[in-house]
């Protein structure tokens, strides 16, 4: 009878797993979703505690596994609780680490017990994806959790792709050997592989910019999806098979939408750190222009008796941390009479939603958060518009120029305010790794710096006026 | 080769069930709005914690005394954990700053 019942939760996990994803596609029944799989995962996981059978026999070692999840549910609690606003992406990329882990060790512990029999070649063939993939996301998500909070640097190399390819190459070699070859080194090559795998996935995300992260964890989401439900084909189980797949599969279409919300393909993500450098977008040839620098005591002046501002937030204000400054310099303008007002643009951070989750934990109202078509109506009655380290969404080939990566993207007209200051660090170009033709109109001036520093610099200069 | 297929024809339901789920995966998701892309891959993300299952019966499967197996599956169940738990409550805290907007 416990198998039967086992089988029940596995359903219910199963049928519950579809439904979350299926409602947190919706913003009215997200929040409902995501507890209602977390239910389904709670059946399933106290199911296969008390009811799962090996060939008739019950699970032992009731203590480790209580010691275990008590330890890993804390420790997931804590941490996912006392996270702040801001750094979620990458804790979402640690987990799935952990995830990636979980599931390799998997697999080398179903190897050992394989021992040296290994007579089932489909056996191996599973457990070897099983902890190539898993490996992969681990070593990978690990890099982009590292690169997310600054401890880990962009790294390019001439030949990394090439080289990339050819430790992917020697995984997948060593890997089919061991399925069809004779198994006198099968141990060696085992491990062999798992290094490997876990070098591939750091050389995998290593070249690849920070402000990209979010799509790759997002694809290292739906791998380590895939390398649960090997772990599903191993036991015969439903559950994590449903839910591996699942994941897999709805991971990687988001991450293709993720790479479409940025107007940018898949391909340009992963290898972006090098096509950047060699194509230097269409106007490779064309003139420059002039921009104008303005010091932080005239813009001070400025802002100071400015009627209405529209603050442009992007991905240079989330680096730079620089929200509090920002709700800061709000409120002293608000105080001295200045209408001031974020404008949000949907992908503006590079993060959907990204500048509304940072902004709200500085603390800065909702009803001052406008959204793209609410804030070009009203740009045109703005007097300053403040650029705050954001580009592509504000940059005018997207509607002008056919020949632009970004062209067709819907932007933030700054254009239509009287005047518009952009503070970004230096003249390099944003993320699609085009020039913003924005920064050379006369109605611009450019506020370099760390947009943190400038905020606090310009409310002490307002201070002083 | 021949083995390869026999594998195949054993675990013929399993391979319905994956091509099924790849459909699925696509269709469920294929019109979410932008803003929700982030809390979505953190949901997936905790869903794929269901690797956890596996955990479980690695380590409740381990004998007493080969500790090898147990220090294996005791961290896995750790990790597997805490992929679980964090990705359910990251994204629940997620959503919950979604809810205030409205």
């Amino acid at each position: 009878m416990g198998i039967d019942l086992l089988a029940i939760c596995y359903l219910i996990a199963s049928v519950t797993f579809i439904l979350g994803l299926k409602m947190l596609s919706d913003p009215a029944t997200a929040r409902r979703g995501n507890l209602i799989a977390g239910g389904g995962m709670t059946v399933a996981i106290f199911g296969t505690i008390f009811l799962y059978r090996d060939h008739g026999r019950a699970l032992h070692n009731f203590g480790w596994i209580a010691a275990a999840l008590l330890i890993g549910g804390t420790a997931g609690l804590l941490a996912a609780k006392k996270i702040k606003m801001t750094a979620m992406p990458e804790m979402v990329s640690l987990f799935n680490g952990m995830g990636g882990a979980c599931a390799a060790l998997i697999s080398i512990s179903e190897f050992g017990r394989l021992g040296a029999i290994a007579a089932d070649r489909g056996e191996l063939l599973i457990i070897l994806a099983g902890v190539i993939i898993g490996s992969v996301s681990f070593a990978g998500s690990m890099i982009a959790w590292g690169k997310l909070n600054g401890r880990i640097k962009d790294v390019a190399f001439r030949g990394q792709h090439a080289l990339n390819l050819l430790i992917l190459l020697l995984v997948v070699v060593t890997a089919v050997y061991l399925v069809v070859g004779p198994q006198d080194m099968a141990t060696i090559l085992f491990y062999a592989i798992v290094v490997m795998a876990l070098i591939y996935g750091v050389l995998f995300v290593l070249p690849i910019g920070g402000a990209d992260m979010p799509v790759v964890i997002s694809l290292l989401n739906s791998f380590t999806g895939v390398a649960a439900a090997c772990g599903g084909f191993l036991y015969d189980n439903k559950a994590m098979l449903t839910g591996g797949i699942l994941v897999g599969a709805a991971g990687t279409v988001l991450t293709i939408l993720m790479c479409k919300a940025m107007n940018r393909s898949l391909r340009n993500v992963l290898i972006g750190s090098f096509g950047v450098k060699a194509v230097p977008a269409a106007g490779g040839g064309k003139e420059q222009g002039i921009y104008r620098e303005i010091s932080l005591s005239d813009a001070a002046m400025v802002l100071a008796y400015a009627r209405k501002v529209m603050i442009v937030p992007g991905y240079g204000l989330a680096v730079a941390q620089a929200q509090h400054a920002c709700h800061e310099l709000e409120k002293l303008l608000t105080e001295k009479g200045v209408e001031v007002k974020y404008a949000i643009h949907p992908v503006a951070g590079r993060m959907p939603g990204h500048m509304n989750v940072l902004l709200a934990e500085a603390d800065v109202s909702y009803d001052n958060l406008l959204e793209l078509e609410q804030a070009n109506e009203e740009f045109p009655t703005t007097d300053v518009v403040v650029v705050l380290g954001a580009n592509d969404v504000v940059n005018p080939a997207a509607k002008s120029d056919p020949s632009s990566p970004i062209y067709g993207m819907p932007i933030l007209d700054v254009e239509l305010a009287k005047a518009c200051i952009v503070n970004k660090r230096s003249m390099k170009p944003g993320y699609a790794g085009i020039e913003n033709d924005l920064f050379f109109r006369p109605k611009t001036s450019m506020l370099f710096g760390d947009a943190k520093k400038v905020l606090q610099d310009l409310i002490g200069e307002i201070k002083n006026l | 080769m021949d083995k390869l297929l026999t594998w195949i024809g054993d675990h013929q339901q399993m391979i319905y069930i994956v091509i099924l789920m790849i459909f699925l995966g696509i269709e469920v998701i294929g019109r979410v709005p932008s803003v929700l892309h982030t809390p979505l891959m953190s949901g997936a993300n905790a869903i794929h914690g269901v690797v956890l299952i596996g955990a479980i019966i690695v380590l409740g499967r381990a004998a007493s005394d080969n500790y090898i197996a147990l220090a294996i599956g005791f961290l896995a169940v750790i990790l597997g954990t805490l992929n679980v738990v964090g990705g359910f409550v990251v994204t629940d805290r997620m959503l919950e700053m979604f809810k205030k907007k409205r």
